[in-house]
């Protein structure tokens, strides 16, 4: 009787409806500590039906894939013979090339750069919501993921953790245009911070007196206490002059977001970087631009990372670093 | 029992959506399977379904996002409610005048959407109007052939229910 009455008085509903969204609106934007139960809940609940259909959706391809594969498979598999006989002499190459640079750290007395431990992940669901880019991974709570860890891909640094749920936790991508990273300029070691724009990445407050390039490499500075140091994060597109003092850098993210799989959750506690860290990267960065200013420009293989005294090594990021599978 | 198909329909497009999305995410994914649904519903059912679809499927949409919770709800819920005013007092069945609709009902939510977000000062959007419209756009056509799909099986069920029956 009474669901008869409401819809015969439809502008009524409607406005009981707006004010309590209004209501549930205002409660959140004023609160400022916790993430609502709703949210935990609801995500909960509905990463186990994300889970079920990425499931369906995955076996149906398996099977499609399956079939489609099976044909033409002995030819196929001549040709990843070859490839494997061929990656067999590079990987040789390459550990003989890791191991050359590995003397020459030791030589040069560089410090060694802690390993991260990681934990694979898959994703089982994209953004609910177009505006936002996030997405869900089908490890949670169990698997040791919190809040705010880094989680990265081999081409580079992909987003943090922002809510967990036993089996499943939700990731913010760095190109969401909430999310931010403490960032520097490889080559000059200029600092910075990346914002994500949607679909690309900005890098902002870099004072207008850093020397930056097109194609330099953006990496993590660390300074956020969310991502390890060094990880990279894009390279620079464009330079703009921006308000003020600082450069506007449009950065072209490393890691290709459409083609995401499986990423990797970095669950080691970075250290907490202390007022004298910071203060000793601000001299070393101060004495390397009067250097810049009084000497030629020397652009020619420097090697990265020796102008600080706490530096990063040359390529510390995902490519090297962190393991593929669980964490070591 | 057309409450819970209805909702059912809202949980297959939101899993739908999220699962396509996880496959095409940087920008592409110009599609808002959960609005088409509340749209089509709010046209067949009216007014205060409309917007009590709306209203549910925004939420849930919002508790997956990290958005503020109530934002997309409200957006969804002004759409269904303005969707089943139109559904009740002209008649919409033409695709044309469907694809008007769905269209219409994007910009609209898009508008309060967006519109929240900036008057709240918590997000800004630089210049969106090309992608709303492909947005649009997109929803439109998406929802007229879904629309004409979903009309036409049962029909298509029961002519060959009868042609089984004249045969024997």
């Amino acid at each position: 009787m009474a669901s008869v009455q409401l819809s015969q008085r439809p502008l009524l509903v409607f406005a009981g409806a707006v004010v309590l969204h209004v209501v549930l609106i205002s409660a959140q934007v004023s609160t400022t500590a916790g993430i609502p139960f709703i949210q935990v809940a609801t995500f909960g609940v509905f990463s186990e039906v994300q889970r079920g259909t990425m499931t369906s959706v995955d076996s149906v391809r398996g099977v499609w894939t399956g079939y489609v594969a099976l044909r033409d498979v002995q030819e196929e598999n001549e040709a990843l013979k070859r490839d494997l006989q061929t990656l067999q002499v590079r990987l040789q190459e390459e550990r003989a090339q890791a191991q050359r640079a590995e003397n020459f750290r030791q030589l040069l007395g560089l410090r060694e750069r802690a390993g991260v431990e990681t934990v694979a992940a898959e994703i089982i669901a994209g953004p609910a919501d177009l505006e936002f880019r996030d997405m869900t991974i089908d490890k949670g709570g169990v698997d040791g993921i919190e809040r705010d860890m880094a989680v990265i891909s081999p081409a580079g640094v992909v987003g943090r953790v922002t809510l967990t749920s036993p089996r499943a936790a939700r990731v913010q991508m760095l190109i969401d245009r909430n999310a931010a990273a403490g960032a520097m300029i490889e080559r000059t070691r200029a600092q910075g911070l990346v914002v994500g724009e949607g679909t690309a990445l900005r890098m902002e407050y870099v004072p207008g007196t850093a020397d930056v390039k097109q194609g330099d490499l953006v990496v993590t500075s660390g300074i956020d206490k969310i991502y390890p140091k060094g990880f990279v994060i894009g390279t620079v597109a464009a330079i703009e002059r921006g308000t003020g003092t600082f450069h506007e850098i449009v950065v072209q993210p490393s890691v290709d977001f459409s083609r995401l799989e499986e990423v990797l959750v970095v669950t080691t506690p970075l250290p907490a970087i202390t007022s004298e860290q910071i203060a000793k990267e601000a001299e070393a960065i101060a004495i390397e631009q009067r250097q810049q200013q009084t000497q030629p420009p020397a652009p020619q293989n420097r090697t990265p990372g020796t102008s600080s005294p706490n530096p990063a090594p040359a390529s510390p990021g995902p490519r090297n670093a962190p393991p593929r599978g669980p964490a070591a | 029992m057309k409450v819970v198909t209805s909702l059912l329909a809202i949980a297959v497009a939101l899993a739908l959506q999220t699962t396509l999305a996880s496959l095409v995410i940087r920008g592409t994914a110009a599609l808002d399977l959960v609005l088409i649904v509340v749209v089509y519903l709010a046209l067949i059912s009216g007014p205060v379904t409309g917007l009590l679809l709306g209203s549910a499927a925004g939420l849930v949409q919002d508790a997956l996002s990290s958005g503020v919770i109530g934002i997309g709800g409200l957006a969804k819920t002004v759409v269904g409610f303005m969707a089943g005013l139109l559904g009740t007092q002209f008649i919409v069945t033409a695709p044309l005048s469907r694809f008007v609709v769905f269209l219409l009902a994007t910009v609209l939510h898009a508008s309060v959407f967006m519109g929240l977000y900036t008057l709240l000062g918590l997000r800004q959007f630089d210049d969106p109007w090309a992608s709303v419209l492909t947005q649009a756009v997109g929803n439109g056509f998406l929802g007229v052939v879904g629309a004409q799909v979903v009309e036409l099986l049962p029909g298509l069920r029961d002519r060959r229910k009868a042609r089984r029956m004249t045969r024997h």
